[in-house]
């Protein structure tokens, strides 16, 4: 423990400072937010304690090799005709994952759809996410009129029924990478908001965040050296469970046909295959159960972050 | 029951007091949203005319009241919200109320029959999770529930499709009725019945395994509380301290979350009925879109997040009803 809580607060880089100094300003403090170097320990050995969570982080990972090798696997255009017409899995050693009705390899097609359909989610989520802090962060810290309009803002886009509006916001504009990761990112900012505004407020009236006020500390600077890195573990936590809703939206939108048409899909190969549901089933089961896998995988992590980093989850009496 | 009577009306009347900024901001933002579209409904009516001379245009701009100021134009578009007009559909040429409340039915049968069952479905195994605490029965569960929080909506609703549609030939795979059976009876309900099954399921599944996970929570914590021991304490039944005490209070947040998926729902609706061809909201919108068609798609919007504030109200309620102490702050 630092002898000076000052002089620890006044350093920066040391974000989890400030909450282990608190107990010394004042003896009588609440508890202590969780340190944020501690829970990543705590992170690590979950993950060791957990099987299912080291399942889901290798799936993951295999995955993101695949979207990220996907051009040297695979070169050339996945949409690309490169063999006969419903080959079913299995059968030919050139498509080992079959093709798809007019002849696309399914494989490269699901290699390829991996990078759509990871960099939609992490964009999207991580998008959501800075804005949602962001807004959440200045709302639960300042109060008064800020809290009141932002609340009501959160308010407003919680009550839109999120994937109605993701119609209505892809179907004005035109549906790319960009946009979509936007739609996705505008309809998830409000629950990371509301998390963050909570522990924010929370934060805000401790000693610690008192003692640097009257040390003279600006407002953005207290935000961002004394209760952010509080308040962040809690939120951290979702983002592997918002990764994974948005990959589910991102392919519900690309099997409805507002995806972007000029990139393969995972969501969109369900489309195409939904057609010759009675002939060729595995067109649409296929990349169906890569997006399954993906979600999976990224809700087991989830499982297990939330409990290494969120200390009121630990509760559950076992 | 009456002593509760005007607690509940004042957390009603409270409720009401916050939706309605809510309510319109929702409005307003929809409104921008229309402006933000492409084409106004006098390029659609062009459109569909296959072309016009642009004074034709403009004439039909000034017909709408297109060529206002947007401050007028939104003026306008609340009064006719307040009127309960939603403007006209260039698409489907009928006023857009029509053509929502025409599908509303089929939208809120759906989606409130897919929430029932899920609901129902969550506590049965979440409370069977959760007397099997640590067994064989709550692992094999939870690794069920964490599969089916998994899955995407379309693409199980495919698979039900190919397994109970097009091999087993038990269910249709699509439609709201067999057309040329009576639709009403006894044996024309069955037939309705036959036709929701997959649609329910597909929607339902992903909120089974939440409900199931959120209740086997709720019950085990339940069950480690002090009232709980004072009721087997008092000889109670094991039955009757589930009911009336674990599953009471394992339930209140159980509906604080099922209230906040009434607008999920009827968003995954909207892949869910375009894939069954079931005639409700969600394909509609997706027409809409299809359609280009801003002010039905804006419609349903609203609509809809209208029966969100209202499931919401509705939760606030049922906690008054289930939990006493909701309200009571500012009793007399």
């Amino acid at each position: 423990m630092p002898p000076e809580p000052a002089a620890a607060a006044l350093t920066p880089g040391t974000p989890a400072a400030p909450a282990v100094a608190a107990p010394q300003l004042a003896p009588v403090a609440a508890p202590a937010p969780l340190p944020a170097a501690p829970a990543a320990n705590g992170l690590l050995a979950t993950l060791r304690r957990h099987p299912p969570a080291l399942i889901g982080a290798g799936v993951l990972l295999a995955i993101a090799v695949l979207a990220l090798a996907a051009p040297l696997l695979f070169p050339g255009d996945p949409l690309a005709i490169t063999g006969a017409p419903f080959l079913w899995p299995g059968t030919s050693l050139a498509h080992p994952l079959g093709t798809d009705s007019l002849g696309r390899d399914i494989l490269a097609g699901l290699a390829h759809g991996a990078r759509v359909s990871l960099g939609i989610g992490f964009a999207a989520a991580g998008l959501g996410l800075v804005v949602g802090i962001a807004l959440g962060a200045l709302a639960g810290y300042l109060g008064g009129w800020v809290d009141a309009v932002l609340s009501q803002l959160i308010e407003i886009f919680q009550t839109l029924p999120s994937f109605v509006l993701l119609v209505v916001l892809v179907s004005i504009a035109q549906p790319t990478t960009a946009t979509l990761s936007g739609a996705i990112a505008l309809v998830t900012w409000p629950m990371v908001a509301r998390l963050a505004r909570a522990e924010c407020r929370s934060l805000r009236e401790k000693d610690f965040v008192l003692a640097a006020r009257s040390l003279g500390y600006g407002h953005l600077r207290i935000l961002v050296h004394e209760i952010l890195p509080g308040a962040l573990p809690p939120i951290i936590v979702t983002a592997s469970v918002l990764v994974a809703s948005a990959i589910l939206m991102e392919s519900a939108l690309s099997f409805m046909g507002l995806g972007d048409p000029n990139t393969v899909s995972w969501g969109s190969m369900i489309g195409q295959g939904r057609e010759y549901l009675r002939s060729a089933w595995y067109m649409s089961a296929l990349p169906g159960l890569a997006i399954t896998l993906t979600v999976l995988a990224l809700n087991l992590l989830g499982d297990a972050l939330n409990e290494a980093l969120n200390p009121r989850r630990k509760g559950t009496r076992r | 029951m009456k002593r509760h009577l005007p607690r509940l009306a004042r957390i009603a009347g409270n409720t009401a007091l916050r939706a309605l900024p809510t309510a319109v901001g929702i409005v307003i933002l929809g409104f921008f949203l229309l402006q933000l579209a492409p084409g106004d409904a006098a390029d659609v009516w062009a459109g569909e005319a296959g072309g016009a001379p642009a004074q034709a245009t403009a004439a039909m701009r000034h017909h709408f009241g297109l060529d206002r100021p947007l401050g007028a134009q939104l003026a306008a578009y609340l009064s006719g919200l307040a009127h309960g007009d939603l403007g006209w559909s260039a698409r489907f040429d009928v006023p857009v109320t029509h053509l929502i409340l025409e599908r509303l039915p089929g939208s809120l049968l759906l989606s409130a029959t897919a929430l029932v069952v899920a609901l129902v479905a969550g506590v049965v195994l979440g409370t069977l999770m959760a007397a099997h605490e640590g067994r064989l029965l709550d692992r094999a569960l939870s690794v069920v529930a964490l599969l089916l929080y998994s899955l995407p909506s379309f693409w199980i609703a495919l698979m039900l499709i190919v397994v109970f549609s097009i091999r087993l030939g038990w269910l249709p795979s699509g439609g709201a009725h067999t057309i040329g059976l009576p639709e009403s009876g006894l044996a024309g309900l069955a037939d309705r019945l036959r036709y929701m099954v997959l649609p329910v399921l597909s929607l339902a599944l992903f909120y089974v395994a939440i409900y199931a996970r959120l209740v086997r929570v709720g019950v085990i914590e339940a069950k480690a509380q002090d009232y709980v021991r004072t009721a087997r304490a008092k000889g109670l039944s094991e039955r009757r301290i589930l009911v009336r005490h674990v599953l009471r209070n394992a339930l209140l947040p159980l509906t604080t979350v099922a209230g906040m998926h009434v607008g999920a729902m009827l968003g995954g609706a909207v892949v869910v009925e375009t894939i069954y061809g079931w005639p409700g909201l969600g394909r509609l919108a997706f027409e809409a879109v299809m359609g280009r068609d801003f002010r039905v798609l804006l419609g349903i919007l609203l609509l809809s997040s209208l029966l969100v504030i209202l499931a919401n109200a509705l939760v606030d309620i049922l906690h008054g009803v289930l939990d006493p102490r909701v309200g009571a702050s500012h009793a007399a």
